[in-house]
C-alpha cells in the first residue's frame, strides 16, 4: 500500500482507558497516516469515542503514548491537541447555537484586538467553504442550520483552525445520502490535500468506499487493521462481532415482503396540521392510515415534517387542525400519558431528549413506561425486586453492554441507550409503533437485532409508522412508503418494488407525475 | 393630596429613584455577569451586607470613601471566591451554595459589625453636580446631581453591554455560560473563565453594598440591605441577562422604594405595611411578566444556567 510509506499522523501505543469498572480502552495501538481516511470501527460501546476523544485531548488515557506528526505529546486539553492540529467533530455537535457560524468559529481563537471582528472570518470561511465543497452562510445563526449544515460548521471551524488531522465521530449517521455522498467527497478531496482523516461509522459500505483503511475495535481493543480494498462487509461484520451475522450475507434490503396486510386501520390520520418550533406551518394537512400488521415508512429529506408528524401523534406537539384517530378513538391533542396508555409505543428521534433520562440509572429508565402498574408498583410504593427482575430481563434480552442496572443511563454509548429504549417501548405489547431513526448510530449487529424485533412486531399485528431517513432501511421493513416534503404526503408507494429514483424525486418535492407508482423490477438480485 | 401630582415631586421621587435603585444596579450587574458565564450565586445579599460592612469599615480606618469601596469591592469579591471553589472547583449544588452565602453573609456581618452600628463615617459620597448638564431642567436634577458611585454605575452598563455582546472576551464569556462543553472542545478554560465572573460578580454585590452604606443610608446597620440583593437576582431575570434593561429595571425598583418614602413624607392615607410591601409584589409582578415573555419570544437565560461542568462526564 502506498499510504504506509506516508508519515504517520498519529501513532497511539498501548492506550488504556477506564470509567469506573469499565475498560473503554485496553492496550490500544491505532496508527493512521497523512494523506488517508482511516475507517474506525466496532460495535456501540467498543470504545471509539473514547479513543479519538483521548486523542483530541478531551480525555487523559490511564496508560499508554501517543505521537502526533512523529512527536511524542502529552495532551492536558483540547486546546493543547488544536494546536497540534487536531481537531475532532464529535457525536454530539459542540457549537453555540445562538452563536452564528462566524462567532463559532472565532471562539477559542486567538487573535489580535479586543473587539469581535468577524468580517475577515466571514470571508475566509466562504473560501474554504468553496473549496472543500463546504458551503455555509457564515453569518447564520447556528440554531438555523440544518443538521448537514451544522456538521459542516464543526468541520470549517477545523480546517480554519489549521487542523491536519479531523476525527470525525459518526459524520453520517444524522445526513440524508445526498449530505452523505457530499460529505464523503470533501473527505477524499481532503485527503488528496494531504489532511489525515479518521472516520467513525457503523455503515460498513460507507466505510468500505470512502477509507484507504480500516481499523476494528472489539471491548476496548484492537482486533484488526486492514485494508480497505482488501476487506468486505462481511469480514469486518466478524472483527467487530466475533461472529458470523446473518443479514449481512443477504442484504436485508433485498429481502421481499410477504403478503400486504388487511388489518383494522389503527392510525388514521385526516388534514392533520400542526406548527414547527418557530411557528411556522410544518404540516399542512397529512392524510395516512395504518393497518394493524401494516409497517408504513415515512420517507423525507430532514425537517420537512417528520419529527412534528411523530411528535404530533404521540402527544407531545399540539395539531393546529384535523385528527388523529388511533384504534377508531378519537386521540388528537390527548396527553402523551393517554396515547401511550392507548398502546402506542414511542421511539423518538432525540432519545435523550424525548425517551430517556441521562441522570437516572438504567432501571428507573426502564420502567418508565409501567411503573404505576402491577406488578412493578404495589399501591403507592415501587416494589423494588420486581424493578430489578425487569430491568435486568430487559438488559439481558436486548443485549444492552453495562456494568448492571444501577448504572447512570447517561454513560452508556447511544447505541446501548436505543437498545434498552426500545427494549423498554416494545414490551408492552403495543398496537401502534411510532419510531424515528430507531438505527441511527446503531452497530451493525444491534440494527440487525432491531429490524428482527421491528418484523417481529409486524408479524404480531402491531401497526408500525417508521420514520427514517435510510432508504434501505424502510425497503427492508415497510409495506408502503410515505413521501413528506414540506408537511405534505407527496406521495404513497407499495414498498415492494418500489424505485428509489422515484422515491428521491418525490423526496425533492418533484410528483413524478400521477399517484400511480412506477413499478419496476430491482435489477441487482432483487 | 395635590403635591402628588406636581412635576416638582416627580422630579424629586426620580432623582431619588437613581441612588436608590444604584445599589441594586452593582449588584445585579455582578450577577448577570456570574449567570452568564452559567453559575447562579444567590449569595448576592449575603455579599452586598458583607461589602456594605466592609466599605464601612475601610472608611473608618482610612478616612477615604475610596479605599472603603475598594474595601467593599474586596470583601464582596472574597465572598464570592467561596462560592467559585465550592460550585466551580469542586462542583457542588450552585443553588445550596449561594444560599448558604446569603445566610453566612447576614449573620457574619451582624457579628463583626456590633460595634459599628451607629457610628458615623468619617466620608460619604455626596452629590457632585455635574457642569453644564446639570443646569438642564428636571433632567439635570434627575441624572447629573449625583454620587460618584452613580456616574460610575452609568459607565459601567454601556461598557458591560459592549464587553458582553461586541468582544472576543464577551464571546468566550457567553460561550462558557451556553455550552461549556463546546468552549472546552474549543479551547476555553471553563472553570478559569467562571470562576473569574462568579469573583467578579461579587466585587460588583460588593459595591452595590457600599453604594448603600456610603452613599444612601451612611454607615453599618444590621441587614441594612433589606433584600435588594434578592431583588437583584430577580431582576437579571426580567433584564433577560442584559445590562441594558438590567439599568432600567433597577431605576424601576429605585422608583418604587423612592416614591414609597415620598407618599408616606407627603401622607397619603396607605398603610405603611402595604407601602413597605410594594418592592417585593413589584418584584413578583415584573417576573411574571419577564417569563411570560421569555417563553412567548422563546428567550431563556443562558443554556448551560446551574449546570456545573466537568469534562469526563456524559449525559
Ligand atoms: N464519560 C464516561 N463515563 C462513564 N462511562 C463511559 C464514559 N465514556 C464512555 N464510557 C463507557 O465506555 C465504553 C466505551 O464507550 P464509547 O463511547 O467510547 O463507545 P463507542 O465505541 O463510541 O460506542 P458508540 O458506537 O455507541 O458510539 C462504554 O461502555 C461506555 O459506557
Ligand atoms: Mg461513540
Amino acid at each position: 500500500m502506498i499510504h504506509d510509506e506516508r508519515s504517520p499522523a498519529i501513532e497511539m501505543r498501548g492506550i488504556g482507558k477506564r470509567f469506573g469498572a469499565t475498560a473503554a480502552n485496553a492496550d490500544v495501538d491505532f496508527v493512521a497516516r497523512f494523506g488517508e481516511v482511516h475507517a474506525l470501527v466496532g460495535e456501540n460501546g467498543a470504545g471509539k469515542s473514547t479513543l479519538m476523544s483521548i486523542l483530541a485531548g478531551l480525555y487523559r488515557p490511564d496508560a499508554g503514548t501517543l505521537a502526533i506528526g512523529g512527536r511524542p505529546v502529552r495532551l492536558r486539553s483540547p486546546r493543547e491537541a488544536i494546536g497540534l492540529g487536531v481537531g475532532m467533530v464529535y457525536q454530539h455537535f459542540m457549537l453555540v447555537e445562538p452563536f452564528t457560524v462566524a462567532e463559532n468559529v472565532l471562539l477559542g481563537q486567538e487573535r489580535a484586538g479586543p473587539w469581535l471582528e468577524t468580517g475577515a472570518v466571514e470571508r475566509e470561511l466562504r473560501e474554504l467553504g468553496e473549496r472543500y465543497g463546504l458551503a455555509v452562510d457564515p453569518r447564520a445563526p447556528v440554531w438555523t442550520l440544518s443538521v448537514g449544515e451544522q456538521q459542516r460548521v464543526e468541520i470549517l471551524r477545523l480546517l480554519h483552525r489549521g487542523a491536519k488531522i479531523l476525527i470525525l465521530d459518526e459524520p453520517t449517521a444524522v445526513l440524508t445520502p445526498q449530505e452523505a455522498a457530499g460529505l464523503v467527497r470533501t473527505l477524499r478531496g481532503l485527503a488528496a490535500d494531504g489532511f489525515c482523516i479518521v472516520f467513525i461509522s457503523h455503515k460498513l459500505d460507507e466505510v468500505l468506499a470512502v477509507a484507504d483503511r480500516v481499523t476494528v475495535l472489539r471491548r476496548g481493543r484492537v482486533v484488526g487493521s486492514v485494508a480497505a480494498a482488501e476487506s468486505d462487509r462481511r469480514s469486518l461484520a466478524r472483527l467487530m462481532v466475533g461472529r458470523e451475522l446473518a443479514s449481512l450475507v443477504e442484504r436485508p434490503a433485498e429481502e421481499p415482503h410477504e403478503a400486504v396486510a388487511t388489518g383494522e386501520p389503527v392510525l388514521e390520520l385526516a388534514g392533520l396540521r400542526a406548527e414547527g418550533d418557530a411557528g411556522r406551518p410544518a404540516l399542512a394537512g397529512i392524510d395516512l392510515a395504518v393497518r394493524a400488521g401494516e409497517t408504513v415508512g415515512v420517507a423525507g429529506v430532514a425537517g420537512n415534517g417528520q419529527r412534528e408528524l411523530a411528535e404530533t401523534i404521540t402527544g407531545l406537539r399540539r395539531a393546529s387542525g384535523g385528527r388523529v384517530r388511533i384504534g377508531g378513538a378519537d386521540a388528537t391533542n390527548r396527553s402523551p400519558g393517554e396515547i401511550a396508555r392507548a398502546g402506542v409505543a414511542h421511539v423518538p428521534e432525540d432519545r435523550l431528549a424525548d425517551g430517556l433520562i441521562g441522570g437516572m440509572d438504567l432501571a428507573g429508565n426502564a420502567i418508565l413506561r409501567r411503573y404505576r402498574r402491577p406488578p412493578l408498583a404495589r399501591g403507592p410504593f415501587v416494589v423494588a425486586r420486581a424493578v430489578a427482575a425487569f430491568a435486568d430481563r430487559l438488559l439481558k434480552e436486548h443485549g444492552v453492554a453495562a456494568p448492571g442496572r444501577r448504572t447512570r443511563l447517561g454513560t452508556l454509548s447511544g447505541g446501548n441507550q436505543q437498545k434498552l429504549l426500545l427494549g423498554r417501548e416494545l414490551a408492552g405489547e403495543p398496537r401502534l409503533i411510532v419510531a424515528v431513526h430507531p438505527t441511527r448510530g446503531v452497530d451493525v449487529g444491534a440494527t440487525e437485532a432491531i429490524h428482527a424485533l421491528l418484523r417481529a412486531q409486524r408479524e404480531r399485528g402491531a401497526a408500525t409508522l417508521l420514520i427514517s431517513e435510510d432508504l434501505d432501511e424502510l425497503l427492508a421493513l415497510a409495506d408502503r412508503i410515505a413521501v413528506l416534503f414540506e408537511g405534505r404526503v407527496m406521495g404513497i408507494v407499495p414498498a415492494a418494488g418500489a424505485d428509489p429514483e422515484r422515491l428521491g424525486l418525490l423526496m425533492a418535492g418533484v410528483d413524478g407525475g400521477g399517484v400511480a407508482p412506477v413499478r419496476r423490477v430491482a435489477v441487482a438480485g432483487g | 393630596m395635590d403635591e402628588v401630582l406636581s412635576v416638582a415631586f416627580l422630579t424629586s421621587v426620580l432623582a431619588a429613584a437613581i441612588p436608590a435603585g444604584t445599589a441594586i444596579l452593582y449588584a445585579c450587574l455582578g450577577e448577570l455577569l456570574c449567570e452568564r458565564a452559567g453559575v447562579l450565586n444567590l449569595g448576592v445579599e449575603g455579599m452586598m451586607l458583607m461589602g456594605a460592612l466592609g466599605g464601612v469599615a475601610a472608611t473608618l480606618w482610612s478616612g477615604s470613601v475610596w479605599v472603603g469601596t475598594l474595601g467593599a469591592l474586596l470583601v464582596g469579591a472574597g465572598m464570592a471566591s467561596i462560592h467559585a471553589v465550592l460550585t466551580v472547583g469542586l462542583g457542588a449544588n450552585q443553588v445550596v451554595s449561594g444560599l448558604a452565602l446569603t445566610l453566612f453573609g447576614g449573620g457574619f456581618s451582624a457579628f463583626l459589625g456590633q460595634d459599628l452600628v451607629g457610628r458615623p463615617v468619617p466620608a460619604t459620597f455626596g452629590d457632585l453636580a455635574v457642569p453644564v448638564l446639570a443646569d438642564i431642567p428636571e433632567i439635570g436634577r434627575i441624572l447629573f446631581r449625583q454620587d460618584a458611585l452613580v456616574y460610575v454605575s452609568y459607565a459601567l452598563v454601556p461598557l458591560l453591554w459592549l464587553f458582553i455582546g461586541r468582544t472576543r472576551a464577551g464571546l468566550r464569556l457567553r460561550a462558557v455560560g451556553e455550552r461549556p462543553e463546546a468552549a472546552d472542545a474549543m479551547g476555553v478554560s471553563v472553570g478559569r473563565l467562571r470562576a473569574l465572573y462568579v469573583v467578579l460578580g461579587g466585587a460588583l454585590a460588593g459595591v452595590g453594598g457600599a453604594a448603600i452604606s456610603l452613599g444612601t443610608n451612611p454607615g453599618w446597620q444590621e441587614g441594612m440591605t433589606a433584600g435588594r440583593g434578592r431583588i437583584a437576582v430577580a431582576l437579571v431575570i426580567f433584564a433577560g441577562w442584559n445590562p441594558l434593561r438590567a439599568a432600567l429595571g433597577a431605576y424601576l425598583f429605585g422608583g418604587v422604594e423612592a416614591g414609597q418614602f415620598r407618599l408616606q413624607g407627603a401622607g397619603v392615607p396607605v398603610s405603611s405595611f402595604f407601602l413597605n410591601m410594594l418592592p417585593y409584589l413589584f418584584t413578583i409582578a415584573v417576573l411574571v411578566l419577564a417569563t411570560r415573555e421569555a417563553a412567548r419570544r422563546r428567550l431563556g437565560g443562558p443554556a448551560a444556567l446551574g449546570r456545573p461542568y466537568a469534562r469526563e462526564e456524559r449525559g
